[in-house]
């Protein structure tokens, strides 16, 4: 109820946010650091009982597509994924800025600087900007909370999806967050303008030209927005521009919070332009400070290089790699404080997979087998797997996007690469794994794929996976022989089977498909999980 | 008041256990708080750390900055070396003495005592045992939190009720030995400042 304080994530601020904004659908694929977002939704009771969909997708583009379908039938939609995942989902956000929307949708994107579960750092707010379309970018929970409510509004008075952009520290940050009033769900409803959704070009133009027409009036709400600040300081030596989460950064390397500098905290984009004028008019330089890529630092530096202009680009601050308050304070030219040194003794400690799991028998045999074939041919995907690259099992060589292990084993076959292998998860698989296989397929590969199955979404913590069950009836649908279609029980005690049954594979000069299955020993605890797989035939 | 946490250990080992109890109490009590958590691949048999900040005042930054924790709380002896640089000069260091192994090139645990004791202000403390005393192993997180209780500015009450609060639905028997454990890690610091 409004006015009640909860103590939430980052992520269950949005969560809550969208619930009582009048939700009515969420979409998503699990992704570091985007998963508890829907697990909050799915676990909430008043989510439960209003029916607020809330079953994972197959994929981020799928679900991308289902929020929009939502919102051309009236509804407000909620997706989330990880910032990779917008690569996913990119056909149908872009095109989602044309098409506008009819009920509210709010993109959530969670980015991951410093790479702490990702393969990259990009910057979702790109893709908000390449898309002419609002972008929020919360310096707190309240403010999670609060945009995310708002998003909606702003989504529906302009008829535009919102991005909301979060970055993995405010993510999994626990703070306490007030609630609003519950909105009431839309009824259906459709679309004013019956083409509006159709992207034929003559339609199309006429679309982006609206959307090109939104851009003045989107600048002005950037002006009056309650999320862009701006503060007045004594000293003009320097502005600070401070978005998102670096703000507080900011704010935390000085006495109660007294910059003596100007400062705009901005983090509702596109930015406010007469704000950022004021700055320049008023102080010597100016000093970005953004947890991503230097966007805002690049824009204002603009191609001349104006020298004025600071930030991750001009070295005042690191250019990769997450903010935190010791490289501001750094930046800001006051004194570094450091602790004791960490002692030479100390040792990494990486992830590993864990004590009984599947996929380490699946590689010690995959080990085993490729013995005569040599290393280097094995391309992996992104799970729990991909810990297979680290000793002691060395057993993977790729690991690029969702899916990319089939393809890359293929076009390294075709290369002359014989045999390649493929290692993908169950989840990963359906995610994007199935439309590789059938290019495969259609050229009779000489690739073996091995589908390491474990009934679940792993590595983001045991979400339902899209797969259960379904796999083999894929393969097969798909066009893989079924003599080439082998399952077997990822156990120590099958080890020599295993290798047997990986041997033959390798040596057909075709598509194989070995698919090891064993459940994930996270899920053991999880009896919807149990009842399922009893009731598929599976435990 | 004000009080800064690094909350340490490895990935499965239940540091969010002592965050939520800590967070638990210092909002029964009336404090701002922030607590950073990792969730994703290293939660996986990785270092893990939660950055926790309570204050009477509000509270900016999800970070704690380097040189300014007045607390590093480790379930693990190597792990709670991994913070120091977060560790104020007056701070206090608290680790659990169990090594966790899950590593092929782990120090010799008495190279890692050693590193400890160089520390001004530090507990060493055996929780595997005193919470086995007190009825389980799996109580151990909790003779943690007693043991770093006396340098977190919250009263011990609010402690214990915020084990009343958590443990609550899993029965009187298991806040009774919650409780016992706290209190045991309470007084062995009472006893080895």
């Amino acid at each position: 109820m409004a006015g009640e304080k909860l103590l939430l994530l980052g992520d269950e601020a949005i969560a809550q946010g969208a619930l009582d904004a009048g939700l009515s659908g969420m979409y998503a694929y699990p992704g570091t650091p985007s998963t508890e977002i829907m697990e909050y939704i799915q676990s909430a009771p008043f989510a439960i009982d209003k029916k607020i969909h809330r079953t994972w997708s197959a994929n981020e583009k799928t679900s991308m597509e289902a929020a929009l379908g939502m919102s051309y039938a009236g509804k407000r939609a909620l997706v989330a994924m990880k910032h990779v995942g917008l690569n996913v989902a990119a056909d149908a956000f872009v095109n989602s800025s044309i098409t506008g929307v009819n009920g509210g949708l709010v993109v959530v994107a969670a980015d991951d600087p410093s790479m702490h579960s990702s393969q990259n750092e990009q910057d979702s707010r790109f893709y908000g900007k390449f898309s002419l379309l609002p972008i929020l970018e919360p310096s707190n929970q309240q403010e999670a909370y609060d945009m995310t409510y708002l998003g909606f509004e702003l989504s529906e008075r302009y008829k535009l999806p919102v991005l909301l952009r979060i970055t993995t520290r405010l993510a999994h940050s626990r703070a306490g967050v007030q609630r609003r009033e519950v909105k009431n769900e839309n009824e259906v409803s459709l679309p004013k303008n019956p083409t509006q959704f159709v992207l034929l070009p003559g339609i199309a133009r006429k679309q982006y030209k609206d959307l090109l027409n939104k851009q003045n009036d989107l600048k002005a709400e950037a002006e009056h927005s309650p999320f862009n600040k701006y503060f007045d300081g004594q000293d003009k030596s320097k502005g600070i521009i401070a978005c998102g989460l670096a703000y507080n950064y900011l704010i935390e390397n000085f006495e109660d919070g007294k910059v003596p500098y100007p400062v705009l905290k901005a983090c509702q984009y596109p930015l406010p332009k007469n704000m950022i004028h004021k700055m320049f008019s008023e102080c010597k330089e100016v000093l970005v400070l953004e947890d991503g890529a230097p966007m805002i630092e690049e824009l204002l530096k603009g191609y001349l290089e104006k020298e004025n202009v600071k930030g991750r680009l001009s070295g005042a601050l690191p250019r990769d790699g997450e903010l935190n308050p010791n490289l501001v304070a750094v930046a800001l030219g006051l004194k570094d404080e450091h602790g004791l040194p960490i002692p030479e003794i100390m040792k990494n400690r990486p992830p590993a997979m864990c004590q009984g799991c599947g996929h380490i028998d699946a590689y010690n045999a995959l080990n085993e087998a490729l013995i005569d074939y040599g290393t280097g041919r094995v391309f992996s995907d992104i799970g729990c797997y991909t810990l297979g690259a680290l000793p002691p099992y060395n057993a993977i060589n790729s690991c690029v996007d969702m899916g990319a292990s089939i393809t890359m084993a293929k076009g390294a076959a075709d290369a002359g690469l014989i045999p390649a292998v493929a290692v993908i998860g169950d989840s990963t698989f359906t995610h994007s794994g199935i439309t590789g296989l059938l290019d495969a397929v259609n050229d009779k590969s000489p690739i073996t794929i091995i589908i390491s199955d474990n009934f679940t979404t792993g590595m983001t913590g045991g979400q339902h996976s899209p797969a259960l069950g379904k796999i083999e009836d894929i393969c097969a649908g798909v066009g893989v022989e079924k003599e080439h279609l082998r399952i077997f029980t990822p156990l120590k005690k099958n080890h020599d089977e295993m290798v047997k049954i990986m041997k033959e594979e390798l040596a057909y000069n075709g598509v194989s498909v070995i698919i090891p299955r064993r459940q994930c020993i996270q899920t053991m605890k999880n009896k919807e999980l149990a009842e399922e797989l009893k009731a598929l035939g599976l435990k | 008041m004000k009080t800064d946490i690094v909350l340490a250990g490895v990935g499965g080992q239940g540091i969010l256990s002592i965050a939520a109890t800590i967070g638990t109490a210092a909002l029964m009590n009336g404090l701002h708080m922030k607590q950073s958590e990792v969730h994703g691949m290293s939660q996986r048999g990785g270092d893990v750390q939660s950055h926790m900040r309570v204050s009477s005042k509000e509270i900016a930054s999800d970070l704690i900055p380097k040189g300014a924790a007045h607390l590093i709380l480790s379930v693990e002896p190597l792990e709670s070396l991994r913070y120091l640089p977060w560790l104020h000069k007056d701070g206090w260091l608290v680790t659990s003495s169990t090594p966790y192994v899950n590593i092929t090139n782990y120090p010799e645990i008495e190279d890692i005592l050693k590193e400890i004791k160089k520390i001004k202000n530090h507990i060493i403390i055996d929780a595997e045992t005193i919470a086995e005393q007190v009825g389980t192993k799996r109580a151990s997180n909790m003779v943690m939190l007693g043991a770093a209780s006396p340098f977190i500015d919250i009263p011990f009450e609010a402690f214990e009720n915020g084990i009343r609060k958590i443990f609550g639905r899993k029965g009187d028997d298991v806040v009774d030995i919650n409780l016992a454990a706290l209190r045991a890690g309470r007084e062995f610091s009472g006893r080895n400042r």
